[in-house]
């Protein structure tokens, strides 16, 4: 402190940090993950400007390429905004890696075993996927609000429990007539497949979802009763008590909704790209978990989650051309995940607090008493 | 005697399960004493794995890997008490970012490693004469490894020195009352360091005792969310060291248990029953204690700064 008065500055608290400066220290913040993955690119031998220009041609400057960066953004995006959703109001899911599984696994039960008819299959599956989601977090919800569980953990836990269950699905019960080595269930019929953007594997009714959901959020949290009795509870739960927001009720729907759209993103990965359920670690190759770092990035905005999870959805993609391309392990996407994190976390205090010069005056007052600090 | 011979076999495995969770546990219980969450335990474990076995198997010594390990874990851990403690950010996405991170850097480090055999691994030890004691010998002191031997020391040292030293007042004086902390002449910023620097070398032992003992090799992830039960086992044992020796041992035993069903039930359902256990022991803990007083630390989770209010 006393240095930086020494050189004519002091910090000073902001209430709100303005939207420009939180926009550009989250991309400085990225830019600083990105350096150092470039460091870990040429500990690989890689020259770092030559591999982030290969992943720039193959992602954006690549129709193809292009598309796979939104596809992977798919699930990002809804498991992420219902993460914005329930980080709004201090609920710290941590689940939905599990709760695409539980939509996953419903979407599967309806398309193998439920006879409906085919144009009620597609609505239905996501309906079910949604349902399914949502139960998975509404343990954790029910168990935080009546009983003070830790939701962190109970939602962590769950989705060990989601992912084993999926293992023993596909390797038991819902074991395909053709699997065999590896498992997996049946295939869906063709019919209710979904459909996609020409002979690419966009599955654009789930995109579709993803951009509705989000401006739904977007308006419940700013224009309805409900959105502000969940930014309430998030701020200030003495308020939220003494305005007699009930608790209870509102914490089991927003998660439901938080929950349900993570279910969503597990309906579009098995209907809409493997067409069957698989080893969950294909199904969600760690969706659930980036989410997380799609709502941090989005910093409580539902829209602003369309632009993280795009992002998102890149890093993703550029973990397949790190592979073929450049003949980096891919494990190296999880390393950046890591820093992206990391380093938004760090940037914090950059929004909280703003360097601000000195009066003349009082610099001149403290030239005056030498080293002496204000302490 | 056939039941006693199952009753003692089973609770030796279980004390074997039990230590990586006990060791882990125990650290996050000090951190978190102090007021600091962890939620990077995961990460910590996985890459004290990973840095134990790499270690383990270049230099062919077992030990120097765990001594690594506990080294990587500890410097993990001061990244995670720079950005909660220092830069005073947000402790629950720090820690998740360390486990995010941790994942993925062990997983990088250890590609090449993956699926070879430990050249030397920890051997087991049998305690002499102890070990001919009737049902205790064969439970504890016949072929367990010298670390779940040491964690058990460890618990009964750590709740010593909380609750009857100087520097465990601190320590919870600091967790329970920073303001008063710092008012006495205590170093608040120092106490959280070192607790949570502790905390990692406690989580990179428990992650290397699974990649150079109890399962002497690499695999990714294999820590398989044994981080984060460890968390469930700091508040499940009331943040006490020695509550966690027994809560850790149920864990062990219920997990042993489920193992001996695998006639009856398919293995993946039993491999999930930890996890849900967790969840139980968790709620029975708040059913027990009603949801107030729960006996965290009061200032648990919460940054400090000189001056505010």
């Amino acid at each position: 402190m006393s240095l930086l008065e020494r050189l004519g500055y002091r910090l000073e608290q902001r209430p709100v940090p303005p939207g420009r400066v939180v926009f550009l220290v989250t991309v400085g913040a990225i830019v600083a993950a990105l350096i150092v993955t470039g460091i870990i690119f040429s500990l690989f031998g890689v020259n770092p400007f030559y591999a982030y220009a290969t992943i720039a041609e193959r992602t954006l400057f690549n129709f193809r390429g292009f598309t796979e960066v939104v596809r992977k953004s798919i699930p990002l995006l809804l498991a992420g905004v219902g993460l914005v959703l329930a980080f709004r109001a201090q609920f710290w899911n941590i689940g939905a890696e599990g709760q695409i599984l539980a939509g996953a696994v419903a979407a599967t039960g309806l398309a193998l075993f439920v006879p409906l008819p085919v144009w009620l299959m597609i609505p239905g599956m996501f309906l079910a996927g949604f349902l399914a989601g949502g139960l998975w977090g509404l343990v954790p919800a029910y168990l935080k609000v009546r009983l003070g569980v830790n939701e962190i953990i109970t939602t962590l836990m769950l989705n060990y429990v989601a992912l084993y269950i999926v293992r023993w699905l596909i390797n038991g019960p819902w074991k395909g007539a053709s699997a065999t080595g590896f498992s997996y269930s049946d295939k869906f019929d063709r019919a209710i497949w979904l459909p996609t953007v020409g002979t690419t594997r966009l599955h654009w009714p789930t995109l579709l979802l993803g951009l509705v959901l989000a401006l739904f959020v977007a308006l419940l949290l700013s224009r309805m009763q409900l959105g502000f009795e969940i930014r309430m509870m998030g701020q200030s739960p003495e308020a939220a008590r003494y305005a007699g927001v009930n608790f209870l009720r509102t914490t089991l729907i927003l998660v439901l909704f938080s929950a349900g759209a993570a279910g969503l993103a597990g309906v579009g990965e098995v209907a809409g790209i493997h067409h069957r359920l698989i080893e969950p670690n294909s199904i969600s190759l760690g969706y659930g978990y980036t989410a997380i770092i799609v709502a941090l990035l989005a910093r409580g905005s539902p829209l602003a989650a369309i632009l993280s999870a795009l992002f998102m959805g890149l890093v993703f993609a550029s973990g397949d051309i790190m592979k073929v391309a450049l003949r980096l392990p891919f494990q190296i996407t999880g390393v950046i995940n890591g820093l992206i994190l990391m380093f938004v976390i760090c940037a914090e205090p950059f929004l909280r607090y703003r360097l601000v010069r000195l009066s003349a005056e009082h610099r001149r007052g403290l030239n005056g008493r030498g080293v002496e600090s204000a302490d | 005697m056939d039941f006693l011979d199952l009753l003692t076999s089973t609770s030796a495995r279980a004390l074997a399960f039990s230590t990586p969770l006990l060791w882990a546990a125990l650290g996050e219980i000090y951190a978190e004493r102090a007021g600091v969450v962890n939620l990077g335990v995961e990460g910590m474990m996985i890459l004290g794995a990973v840095a134990g076995f790499i270690v383990g198997q270049t230099s062919g010594s077992p030990l120097l890997g765990l001594v690594l390990a506990a080294g990587v874990g500890g410097v993990a851990a001061l990244v995670h008490a720079f950005i909660a403690v220092t830069l005073r950010a947000n402790q629950y996405v720090s820690g998740l970012a360390l486990t995010i991170f941790g994942l993925g850097l062990s997983g990088l480090l250890g590609r090449e490693w993956v699926g070879q055999p430990l050249v030397n691994s920890m051997t087991f030890v049998t305690v002499p004469v102890l070990s001919e004691v009737p049902v205790l010998g064969p439970v504890l002191f016949t072929d367990q490894y010298l670390l779940t031997y040491a964690g058990l020391v460890a618990a009964a040292l750590l709740w010593f020195v909380l609750h009857h030293t100087r520097l465990g007042m601190t320590l919870r004086t600091v967790g329970e009352a920073p303001v008063a902390a710092d008012v006495a002449g205590i170093n608040v910023m120092a106490v959280r360091y070192g607790a949570v620097a502790f905390g990692g070398v406690m989580a990179g032992i428990a992650g290397a005792y699974l990649s150079v003992a109890y399962r002497p090799s690499w695999g990714e992830g294999m820590t398989n969310g044994m981080g984060w039960i460890a968390l469930a086992m700091a508040i499940f044992a009331l943040w006490d060291p020695l509550r966690a020796v027994g809560a850790a041992f149920l864990f062990g035993a219920f997990f042993t248990l489920s193992f001996r069903l695998q006639n009856v039930f398919p293995p993946e359902l039993l491999t999930l029953m930890p996890y849900v256990f967790t969840i139980v022991a968790l709620t029975l803990v708040a059913l027990g204690k009603g949801a107030r007083s729960f006996g965290a630390p009061a200032a648990l989770g919460q940054p400090y700064q000189r001056g505010e209010r």
